[in-house]
């Protein structure tokens, strides 16, 4: 028999609040083009992106603590396929611990070619040191910094 | 722990294929429930409870589709809910039912469900949602490349190749190709693997599990009332969840409380079930093992934290040397897995319901021979909610 289907697309609105602690990690980033994190007096463990409380001891962190810009990748990957409502492949990002910093941030990664998986792989190896550059232009949001390889 | 134990009566599941144009999301459940009812040769209206399987509603683009499930599940004047652990709904689902039987307030709880991720256009789209949107979201992350950057840790902690990946491939697409009911039943090569595009480096198309529909259902029941009716059951001997910290980044850096190459906190559940269950040697004492994988290279962390090796990393050259293939040591996913078949909804469902048939003795081409204790696992969430089993003849 004829089998049929019906098309649909869900296309919702939403305003997210972001609270304080993201907030004021946002216009650190967009008025100093500096990143910082959040200290848990307790572990004195710095935790970036910055968060109002430690999952460890659910205290509330203490003081801000600026960190960076030179990291260290801890983890990436090379996206090669295009997904809807992603971004144009191909791009790589992953994680970077910031100096100063205990837990790493998301970042895209640029100016590595992409075209020799295995090269690209080598050039983004755990380990490899990095530094956050920022836009002439910030707005105050995570795409205002990615990281680029040291040289 | 209850004194009488909780028994697995019946199982119903589909045939997963990437769509079903012939079947309604409701004609889906009924179709795993309508089998697991017929498997325990029970009446419907011996079932006393429904836990309803079901995760994120975006996938199926029905909002809160448990509510269109009702029906479907005989779900009338019975006590009803959902259960949405992400990748581990199944298994959660099943633990939710367990322990309705185990508190002694039922006899027979059922728990079903059904996915149809093959109508869905933008999967990616809607993993994409699940993280913060403070954070994390502006990043173009999914579950793809949240597992890549494992099998990047994994790769350069313990010298997983793109090879050792694709021979996961290899052996769970020839279990599927023995199992009627998997997606993907076309046996491949290394080379077909290594050959395929990449998605996220290093995972591979032929690394990936595919977008699958079906449905799938388990009824439980007191041991007082298997015993009483005379029923046919396997045994839930031990049973544990266990979650860890939501931030990817927390799992990687200075001492972190987990670590991203592996699946810390199913390791932790692992432990916890094993104890319930009196297993001290799970390497000595599982004959079989479905554990949620959905990508070819998180199959060695998984076998990793059920201790099927003695030490993380190990599982690698234990792969190459056929241990886990039907025939070896210990089959890990002898079905195929979820590399082969993956209906969010009730994929580790199919976990708990493949591992219970194998200790059954009831798994058909793809049974693992004299198996009598066997070891399934969920994983859900952002890798970070992880559901484990063991079920004894």
């Amino acid at each position: 028999m004829e089998l049929l289907g019906r098309q649909e697309v869900w296309n919702i609105t939403y305003d997210h609040a972001l609270g304080e602690t993201a907030s004021w990690f946002y216009t650190r980033i967009r008025d100093e083009a500096a990143i910082y994190g959040r200290r848990c007096a307790k572990t004195g463990r710095v935790l970036v992106p910055p968060r109002s409380f430690s999952d460890e001891t659910l205290l509330p962190t203490t003081d801000w603590v600026k960190v960076g810009p030179a990291g260290r990748i801890e983890a990436f990957t090379m996206v090669y396929e295009k997904f809807n409502n992603l971004p144009e492949p191909p791009y790589a990002f992953g994680f970077v611990l910031l100096d100063g910093a205990d837990t790493a941030i998301g970042g895209y990664f640029r100016g590595v070619d992409l075209t020799d998986p295995a090269v690209a792989a080598e050039t983004l190896a755990i380990g490899t040191r990095v530094e956050a550059k920022f836009a002439a232009e910030r707005t105050g949001a995570m795409l205002d910094f990615w990281f680029e390889v040291a040289g | 722990m209850s004194l009488d134990r909780v028994g697995i009566i019946g199982i119903g599941q589909s045939e997963f294929r990437s769509r079903r144009d012939d079947a309604s999301y409701p004609d889906l459940v009924r179709e795993g429930v309508s089998r697991a009812m017929a498997d325990a040769g029970l009446e419907l209206d011996a079932v006393q409870a429904v836990v309803y399987s079901l995760s994120p509603d975006a996938m199926l683009g029905i909002g809160n589709a448990e509510r269109l499930g009702v029906d479907a599940v005989g779900g009338r004047n019975k006590p009803f809910l959902r259960i949405n652990t992400g990748g581990a709904t199944g298994i959660s689902s099943v633990a939710a039912a367990y322990y309705h039987v185990a508190s002694g307030m039922f006899d027979v709880v059922m728990t079903a469900g059904a996915d149809k991720i093959g109508e869905c256009g933008d999967s990616q789209t809607v993993l994409n949602k699940i993280w913060d949107p403070s954070y994390e979201r502006p990043l173009p992350l999914g579950t793809i490349n949240m597992l890549a950057m494992s099998g990047v840790r994994y790769m350069q902690q313990y010298g997983m190749t793109e090879e050792d990946m694709a021979l996961v491939t290899v052996k769970n697409r020839q279990h599927a190709s023995l199992n009627p009911k998997a997606h993907l039943r076309k046996v491949v090569t290394v080379d077909e693997v290594m050959e395929s595009r990449y998605i996220s480096w290093p995972i591979k198309l032929l690394d990936c599990c595919p977008q699958s529909s079906g449905g799938a259902a388990i009824i439980l029941a007191s041991e007082t009332f298997i015993r009483d009716n005379r029923l046919d059951a396997v045994w839930i001997t031990g049973l544990s969840h266990t979650a860890e910290t939501y931030w990817m980044g927390d799992r990687m850096g200075v001492n972190p409380t987990a670590e991203h190459s592996g699946a810390h906190a199913l390791g932790r559940s692992f432990e916890k079930t094993y104890r319930q269950a009196g297993i001290t040697d799970p390497a000595k004492q599982v004959h079989v093992a479905e554990l949620y994988a959905p990508f070819s290279n998180t199959e060695f962390h998984a076998i990793d934290a059920a201790r099927l090796v003695s030490k993380h990393g190990e599982s690698i050259g234990r792969l190459r040397d056929g241990e886990f293939s039907i025939g070896g040591r210990i089959p890990v996913n002898p079905s195929g897995g979820t590399l082969c078949t993956n209906a969010i909804a009730v994929t580790a469902m199919a976990r708990v319901a493949e591992t219970a048939l194998q200790v059954w003795g009831r798994a058909g081409a793809h049974q693992v021979k004299g198996a009598k204790l066997g070891i399934a696992s969920g994983n859900g969430g952002d890798h970070q909610i992880f559901g484990t089993m063991v079920i004894e003849a």
